[in-house]
């Protein structure tokens, strides 16, 4: 009996390492099958080009969320839905106040650093927001952040009163594009630092040991001397903040802020590729890279449909059910009903 | 010293619960009252403009009211706006494109609605996948679906359809007019259909054994499980009868705006669960009423007349003022009723 | 002898991995009896309770119910139910969201034309209430009534559900004295009316005011099956502790001779929390073990996490050596080399998904702050050193902790704490729900750290295990400190007459002399 569940531990961890990048090696065999020249790149006009480099540009955006996501998901054992939102409502501060309030601009009116630093303080705010009615109030995370997830648009419509407003300026275009003439798209960059940083700090500092002891148990986590309240709030004020880098990104690539469509979806994006990273849904241990390594696997599975003349509005079907097979496969309720049937007797699963 | 707390706060439950909801009712009579005072030139004291309430939310009526079922079992479902998207595409391509009669089309809405209950009800009641994941994937699928059977919008021009949207019924109340004529109020049998629903289900609620098995879930759990509910299977009852509700509720919403497009009814989850929460449901589950959800609703529609009223202010106003309003509840809820912390130790 | 026998089983053994819960257990009651089902923690009473009542499987032994012709096996607690066993526990299992009728008809209405008929359920439950003496208005909300009512309504709705068989296991924990005496009352109308009544408490007084017959359990196994009137107190205390009793008059004697008083740690004064903790006084001294007794629920755990700041005092000083400090929370504590093993390993000491590392070193990281991360070999070394001092039996240190045994897992809680150096130990049921080998292990490491100058406060609802341990015993009553006993007022019979606060002398002095002649 005891050796049995120490193998089944042995496995589980296992699966858990494996299964993002089973699943990315999966969706990448499907695209090779499709399109031969899948991992092609050339260099065109001076920069990289190909599916490959398509796939890790595009996925930038859904990386810097998933590792936000990831530390939320582990220290409250929810998710937050508001991510998009939040990215609209950096996206738009920033062309605002770039654009000096005008819907269309050709010339900077404020330092582009400023705009950046507006709309990062701005996605804090919200993270805060967030974080206080999660962690001082105890409300549950995703009840707390539909109210951004459905205001947020609404927000970011006020302040471009509406319009999409544009900011033509080359300078602008640099943090959704190209660096001078390096042939690697600058959002890849973005990616790679953010993932670098956040996992610094979680390697130099206790906060990664904090958050999964918070998110496994935070009565006890409090008796030895956890703030358990601050740890779960500064996760969110981390996402809400990455989520504004992400919005700022997405936004220069189109050198705009449409409020409507600057990170629609994304939400369910990153909290698949939590989910696809190996990570328990419900907190505790949590496994960063395995959420990056999801959310690329996300992008190339978008990609691969893209492809597949699938249209971006009928993507979230696709990924909805790859969500509630991951789920189920989570599910403890499922896995005992599976091991009961492999056992060979009806064991009545009684609730509580 | 646990056990104390928590009885403290459950001791709390009950009159707290009154409190929200005379909050509630209170709220949409002053609410109604200034609309009333302030644009009475703008004709928000007419009979006409109350009705009006009930014609552009009866789907959202019926809609809260499914939802309301299921927060009383400590549930929530956020896949009913895309619901009603998925059931106003289907019902108008059904109807323009495969030339379906009108009565197919409500079927067909009932059919979808079901789909998604007996779906999601199974993930959540049998394999303990927590319901707002399940309903979130529940959002996305629907909305992708709408976009699956058509990108392009779908105007309906079935004429049984239209006239079931346009059959005025006409009410002995109303206003005269300038040159002494009465005009009176009148509704659209959506109104009808939505205040039978919430009759219905206020019975059911409170006079069925079922509805009273809801409250007894969303009270304990643990609980129902030892008092020999069948739990489980109530769970599964309710998130059925929500997913019913949500396609009969996206049927009315189509009657309003007969068309179907990718973007409709984008957020009504949103609207619904403030509706109910607004309401007097408890996020925590074991407390609600439709009559609740029902005046939630009312204050919904008051400040989009509110704001329509007024003219200068962006229509985006609506969903943050009730964001916030939905914010401020929930808060009220949390320190009240001590919802947050109990939900914690659970 | 089969006349007027309700319930008998016969040969019940129940393992759990690691444990034998229940070794050949019978026990049988009969109608109109009320039984009260006694031992210490961890005897295998409450093991039993959920054999009979479907909780957990019937692993071997044999069920009989009066009227039921073959053995009966209950899958479920619905299932006994139906066979007319119900069970009312101290955390009450009704709905607090619904009313008192409510609650009493749940799942079995009475309808009219299909649908709910409220008015013959209102009308019925104030019939019930008032056949039962239970002072409540059917119309309440559950929540907003006391909790002894609400209990009351738990047994009333399962003698309406024609029970025969009631089980009330520790019914009495937090009840007031008036409030149990309301229980007694409807538990001797019952017993009148021949139901048969499983009584499960820790409470002697209440056992021999109420009860007819005692079972008593030990270890898993039957001790014996006696009358009331048979079976004086102080042999009962001797049933339950049985062997060990030697045992622990051994190392009690060991412990006398080094508990010398020195400089004290800990220094309380009208120290409170409102609403858990009526102000106390209480000085520690340095390489002490101080006991705290009393009921569940009379502020033991409360006074603890009072000190601790896991609850923010409301009032009262505190010093620590000498020191006045002011501690809201429990860094403020473990800054002051205090560490607490907290009563509920589950919920509030261990971190189940967490490694056995990093469930040892989190304090001490916790305690140096986020930004002072241990190296990795510091924590490997730190991990492997309590896991041979304790010896905690893991594969390795990187297991999850959550899959250790109860007893190893306190002992991880343990280590974290040693690891931290503290002076001040407040150990909350370090003892509870873990094996007999490990309980003794943890026993004789508590005295250990004393000896070696650490201060030790003690918490165990098995008092013959703090007279084993500890110098001196504070003594709590509803949330009130009503005493400390020293020397020669350490007895069995002591504590427990200073924690009734009410025993006649007579009957004391009674006691007392049985006990020396006894030991």
């Amino acid at each position: 009996m005891k050796k049995t569940t120490g193998f089944d531990w042995k496995k589980i961890t296992h699966s858990r390492f494996f299964m993002p990048i089973v699943c990315l090696l999966l969706v990448l065999l499907v695209n090779v099958i499709q399109t031969p020249n899948f991992f092609a790149v050339s260099i065109n006009n001076g920069v990289l080009y190909g599916y490959l480099v398509d796939i890790i540009n595009r996925a930038s955006e859904l990386v810097i969320l998933a590792v936000g996501m990831t530390l939320v998901t582990a220290s409250s054992g929810g998710q937050d839905i508001s991510v998009g939102a939040v990215m609209a409502v950096a996206a738009s501060i920033c062309c605002q106040i770039l654009s000096g309030g005008a819907v269309s601009t050709n010339t900077l009116m404020a330092p582009i650093i400023i705009a950046f630093i507006a709309a990062l303080v701005a996605s804090m705010i919200c993270g805060a927001f967030n974080g206080f009615l999660v962690s001082v109030l105890g409300i549950q995370p995703m009840v707390a952040t539909l109210i951004l997830f459905t205001a947020g648009r609404g927000i970011a419509q006020l302040v471009t009163k509406g319009q999409i407003t544009y900011v033509r300026v080359d300078a602008y275009k640099v943090m959704g594009g190209y660096i001078g003439k390096c042939p690697i798209p600058t959002p890849v960059f973005f990616a790679i630092g953010v993932v670098i940083v956040v996992n610094l700090i979680l390697k130099k500092t206790a906060l990664g040991l904090y958050i999964e002891s918070v998110g496994s148990n935070g009565s006890a986590s409090r008796l030895m001397g956890l703030n358990s309240t601050r740890i779960k709030f500064l996760t969110y004020v981390i996402l809400g903040l990455l989520s504004g880098i992400a919005g700022v990104v997405a936004s220069s690539r189109i050198y705009s802020a449409d409020a409507n469509n600057i990170g629609l979806n994304l939400e369910m994006d990153a909290i698949l590729a939590v989910a696809l990273g190996g990570n328990n849904l419900s907190g505790g241990k949590f496994n960063l890279v395995g959420s990056v390594i999801g959310a690329y696997t996300i992008q190339a599975l978008t990609t691969t449909l893209y492809a597949m003349k699938v249209s971006a509005d009928q993507l979230p079907v696709y990924k909805a059910i790859v969500v509630i097979i991951i789920v189920v496969l989570q599910s403890p309720t499922f896995q005992k009903k599976i091991r009961a049937m492999r056992h060979g007797k009806a064991v009545a699963v009684n609730a509580g | 010293m646990l056990g104390k707390l928590t009885r403290a706060a459950k001791e709390k439950k009950p009159s707290a619960v009154a409190f929200l909801l005379l909050i509630t009712i209170l709220l949409f009579v002053v609410m109604y009252a200034v609309g009333m005072v302030v644009f009475a030139d703008k004709g928000f004291a007419r009979p006409q403009m109350f009705m009006n309430l009930f014609i552009s939310n009866a789907g959202l009526i019926v809609i809260g009211c499914g939802l309301t079922i299921v927060m009383i079992t400590g549930g929530i479902d956020i896949s009913v706006g895309s619901v009603t998207a998925l059931v106003c595409m289907v019902a108008a391509d059904l109807m323009e494109h495969k030339g379906m009669s009108a009565g197919m089309a409500l079927l067909s809405a009932l059919l979808i609605g079901l789909a998604f209950g007996l779906v999601q009800g199974y993930l959540v009641s049998y394999l303990d996948i927590q319901p707002f994941i399940v309903t979130l994937a529940g959002l996305f699928f629907g909305r992708g679906m709408t976009a699956v059977v058509s990108t392009d919008m779908i105007a309906v021009k079935n004429p049984q359809f239209l006239q079931w949207a346009n059959a005025k019924i006409e009410l002995p109340i109303g206003y005269t007019n300038r040159n002494g004529a009465f005009i009176p109020a009148y509704i659209y049998p959506t109104v009808v259909v939505a205040l039978v629903v919430v009759v219905v289900i206020s019975i059911m609620l409170r006079r069925s054994k079922f509805g009273r098995s809801l409250y007894a879930i969303g009270g304990n759990q643990q609980s129902a499980v030892l008092m020999g509910l069948n739990v489980r299977k109530v769970k599964m009852q309710a998130y059925v009868l929500d997913g019913l509700l949500a396609g009969l509720g996206g049927f009315l919403f189509c009657l309003n705006s007969c068309a179907g497009f990718v973007e409709q009814a984008k957020g009504l989850e949103m609207d619904a669960i403030s509706a109910s929460v607004i309401g007097g449901t408890l996020l925590s589950g074991g407390v609600g009423t439709v009559i609740g959800t029902l005046f939630g609703v009312l204050i919904k529609g008051t400040i989009g007349s509110l704001i329509t009223t007024q003219g200068t202010l962006s229509s985006w106003w609506v969903r943050i003022v009730l964001s916030a309003l939905l914010c401020f509840f929930i808060v009220l809820q949390a320190i009240i009723a001590g919802v947050g912390g109990k939900k914690l130790k659970k | 002898m089969n006349d007027g026998l309700l319930l008998s089983m016969r040969g019940i053994s129940k393992a759990f991995p690691g444990v034998q819960a229940l070794l050949n257990v019978d026990f049988s009651l009969h109608k109109g009896e009320i039984h009260a089902l006694m031992g210490e923690n961890g005897a295998g009473k409450s093991t039993l309770i959920k054999v009979l009542t479907g909780v957990y499987e019937l692993e071997s032994g044999e069920i009989r119910l009066d009227g039921i012709d073959h053995p009966v096996v209950n899958h479920s607690p619905q299932e006994a139910q139906t066979n007319g066993i119900s069970t009312v526990y101290q955390e009450v299992n009704l709905c607090p969201n619904l009313t008192v009728a409510e609650n009493l008809f749940l799942g079995r209405q009475p309808k009219k034309h299909g649908l709910i008929d409220w008015k013959t359920i209102n009308r019925k439950s104030s019939e019930i209430l008032r056949s039962l003496d239970i002072s409540a208005e059917p119309g309440k909300p559950l929540g907003e009534c006391s909790l002894a009512i609400q209990q009351m309504i738990a047994i009333a709705r399962a003698v309406d559900m024609q029970c025969r068989v009631l089980i009330l296991d520790e019914p009495t924990s937090s009840l007031d004295d008036e409030e149990v005496e309301k229980l007694f009352a409807l538990m001797r109308k019952l017993r009148g009316e021949g139901v048969g009544i499983i009584f499960v408490t820790h409470f002697l007084d209440q056992v021999y005011e109420v009860c007819d017959r005692i079972t008593v359990l030990r270890n898993g196994e039957l001790v014996g099956d006696y009358e009331v009137e048979k079976l004086p107190r102080v042999q009962l205390v001797a049933k339950m502790l049985g062997k060990e009793f030697d045992d622990l008059a051994d190392i009690k004697s060991e412990r006398q001779g080094s508990g010398a008083a020195t400089e004290p740690v800990i220094e309380a004064k009208g120290l409170t929390h409102a609403g858990t903790i009526k102000p106390f006084d209480l000085t520690i001294n340095q390489g002490e073990i101080i006991g705290l007794t009393g009921l569940l629920g009379s502020g033991r755990s409360e006074l603890v996490r009072t000190i601790y700041g896991a609850d923010r005092p409301t009032g009262g000083t505190l010093k620590v050596k000498g020191k006045a400090v002011n501690i809201t929370k429990p860094l403020d504590a473990m800054k002051n080399n205090m560490a607490y093993l907290p009563e509920d390993r589950k919920r509030d000491g261990v971190i189940a998904d967490l490694s056995v590392r990093e469930n040892i070193i989190l304090a001490l990281q916790a305690k140096r702050g986020m930004f002072h991360l241990m190296s990795r070999k510091e924590m490997e070394e730190a991990a492997d050193r309590y896991i041979n001092l304790l010896e905690i039996k893991t594969p390795d240190r990187e297991k999850p902790v959550g899959s250790l045994s109860g007893g190893n897992q306190q002992k991880v809680i343990l280590g974290r704490w040693l690891l931290t150096n503290p002076d001040y130990l407040i150990l909350d049921e370090p003892t509870r729900g873990i094996d007999i080998g490990t309980k003794t292990e943890i026993q004789k490491l508590v005295l250990k750290m004393a000896d070696e100058g650490k201060t030790v406060t003690f918490i165990s609802s098995e008092i013959e295990e703090m007279l084993r341990t500890c110098s001196r015993i504070a003594v709590l009553r509803d949330g009130l400190k009503v005493g400390e006993l020293t020397g020669d007022d350490l007895t069995q019979v002591r504590i427990m007459q200073t924690i009734a606060g009410n025993q006649t002398d007579k009957e004391a002095s009674e006691t007392d002399g049985k006990e020396g002649a006894d030991v």
